[in-house]
């Protein structure tokens, strides 16, 4: 009597503990195969047939009309890194996005362990205020931020499209911050100031260690978004030896006769690093939303 | 969704605030707080204040106070009208094709199966693409002599040396699909990251109690993403009516302004023609018209809810 009691009680309780994840769940619904291939397929192939023009455009020989880069050259890639200015422009585009992934990780690391960890008063219109941002159009900035960083001697240096970039992704990287230091319990900080150690140690050898997926994930939204961003770059820059990527190719968009291959060429070099970063992240950015979730 | 849903102040139990630590949460977010003020807030004051200004950089001798007269010459500028048409043409194709294909997409790559997280990668990739490198991709697809349509024509389908972006029509759909591309991935990453966070006991429950696939379809899951939904769909459409650099650089605003929106519009005021200060009268008639329609979405989804409890 008492084993037929106690044995479904124990498949229960192994029900309610076992973790919300498909993967481990052993008697999921599984969709029959043909409704999760057929859609992947059609997806898929809308996804990489354009990555694959642009591939086979820069690696094929000027009038050749193969769909397949072969005989391959490297003739474009040299034309447009040499010739059409693209290793300075890969350069700026460089040192504009890690400037701009620097100053957004420290300033949101601060604010947004001051948002996770104390009460103030203003917080509330703080939060208000950050949202609101995020409605402001960049288009429409223009106008405004061009003066002021003529005012200010910015105008036709990469400093005018850092601190741009910067202010424009800071709020959201802050919330994001914020969202990711709360998930650290603040016992784990507690202890370490009963250790002795003051708010900055305890940060510094207890939170950070654990803040590396969110730090990993803010940083590369920040290079991301830095690295792609044409308008303020091509208002606040004019000299061709201070473009951006994207400037540039803007640039060869308006010629009059485009050279494809090297136009090609030019985009698969803007388009290599961010897609790199962004393979690496991806995981991090559906989980990171997740938890937020869970605790939002 | 912590980004997208109003974020609780921590528990007073988890804070125990130490002396002289009274000052510290300012510190941390003065740096911020300064930026936010000189680059983002300043600014909007200024464009109020340039609206009211005859202003061209290029024409200094002719600036001064003009009062209303930005705003008059905007209600009778036919391309203002225009153009907020087609923004608004733009911004409900976009984001519901953007919607149901990313929602579909989700919920496939949110099932078990081989090469789950290769296809993940694969499909969300567009996202980090910019726009002037979609126009670049998208523009080698369309153009004549590098396109699809010259592989059509052999094979006897439409004729060499068309294009869709001499059309105003297809240049139009040209311009979405192009969009949708990178668009997509947006709401498959938010929406999947919603999915995951669904308890399978729902799922369970709704089987014991015979519901089908579709069922538990618009029973569980649909009513779990209505948060979700609400929010990206508001977020992505401010995106999208914000969204300059795809159409600045694949149609330009052409053939013959039929795919101007309103923030292009702007754009062109301040790249090109250099006029700030009607530039900036069409930047303020944007942010209330975009202010007056988030609050008014915000609000009919609310009653929306109600209505069904």
């Amino acid at each position: 009597m008492t084993t037929l009691v106690e044995a479904p009680a124990a498949s229960e309780r192994t029900t309610v503990n076992r973790p919300p994840s498909r993967r481990t769940d052993p008697n999921h619904r599984r969709a029959p195969r043909w409704m999760i291939y057929t859609p992947l397929a059609l997806y898929l192939l809308f996804t990489l047939v354009p990555f694959y023009w642009i591939l086979l455009f820069s690696l094929r020989p000027a009038g050749s009309t193969s769909v397949i880069p072969w005989p391959i050259t490297f003739e474009h890639y040299k034309t447009v890194w040499d010739g059409a200015g693209f290793a300075v422009f890969f350069k700026n585009s460089v040192v504009i996005a890690l400037f701009t992934l620097f100053g957004t990780t420290i300033l949101s690391l601060l604010g947004g362990y001051a948002l996770a960890r104390f009460r103030f008063r203003g917080r509330g219109a703080f939060m208000v205020m950050t949202l609101c941002t995020q409605f402001i159009p960049g288009a429409m900035m223009l106008i405004p931020l061009f003066d002021i960083f003529r005012t200010i001697g910015l105008i036709n240096t990469p400093w005018s499209i850092v601190v741009a970039d910067t202010v424009f992704g800071l709020p959201l990287s802050l919330i994001m911050m914020a969202g990711f230091i709360r998930n650290i319990p603040i016992e784990l900080e507690e202890a370490s100031w009963v250790d002795g150690c003051g708010r900055l140690r305890g940060f510094l050898t207890v939170v950070l260690p654990l803040l590396r997926p969110g730090m990993v994930a803010i940083s590369s939204f920040a290079f991301i978004g830095s690295w792609n961003n044409f308008l303020f770059a091509l208002m606040f820059l004019n000299d061709q030896d201070q473009f951006t990527i994207p400037v540039g190719l803007s640039y060869m968009l308006g010629e009059y006769s485009v050279d494809f291959g090297a136009l090609a060429a030019g985009g698969v070099v803007a388009v290599v690093p961010v897609v790199l970063v962004f393979a690496y992240v991806q995981k991090f950015l559906v989980q990171g939303l997740s938890a937020g979730a869970v605790k939002g | 969704m912590a980004v997208l849903q109003a974020d609780p102040a921590p528990p007073v139990e988890a804070v125990r605030r130490r002396p002289r630590e009274r000052w510290t949460p300012y510190a941390l977010l003065a740096p911020t707080l300064v930026l936010v003020a000189v680059f983002l807030l300043y600014p909007i004051g200024s464009v109020v204040y340039y609206s009211l200004f005859k202003y061209n950089v290029t024409k200094p001798r002719s600036n001064g106070f003009i009062g209303l007269e930005n705003y008059q010459n905007m209600l009778s500028d036919q391309l203002f009208w225009d153009s907020l048409r087609f923004t608004t043409q733009w911004v409900v194709v976009e984001v519901g094709l953007q919607l149901v294909l990313g929602l579909g997409l989700a919920l496939v790559i949110n099932e078990t199966f081989v090469g789950r997280s290769l296809a993940r990668s694969l499909v969300f990739s567009p996202w980090a693409v910019a726009g002037v490198l979609t126009t670049t991709i998208w523009l080698l697809i369309y153009s004549p002599t590098t396109g699809f349509s010259r592989y059509l024509a052999d094979i006897g389908i439409g004729s060499y040396g068309e294009s869709p972006l001499i059309d105003s029509t297809s240049a139009f759909w040209a311009a979405v699909l192009a969009e949708l591309w990178r668009g997509v991935p947006f709401f498959a990453i938010l929406l999947l990251a919603d999915l995951q966070t669904i308890s399978q006991d729902l799922y369970e429950a709704a089987e014991v109690d015979g519901a089908g696939r579709m069922q538990r379809f618009w029973s569980v899951t649909l009513p779990h993403l209505r948060n979700a939904i609400v929010l990206s769909t508001l977020l992505r459409a401010v995106w999208e009516f914000n969204n300059v650099d795809l159409l600045y650089t694949l149609t330009g605003g052409g053939p013959g302004n039929s795919t101007m929106t309103l923030p292009l519009y702007v754009a062109r005021m301040a790249v090109d023609a250099k006029e700030f200060g009607y530039g900036s009268a069409l930047t303020v008639s944007a942010f209330l018209i975009l202010a007056i329609f988030s609050i008014a979405y915000l609000k009919l989804s609310r009653v929306g809810r109600e209505g069904q409890s």
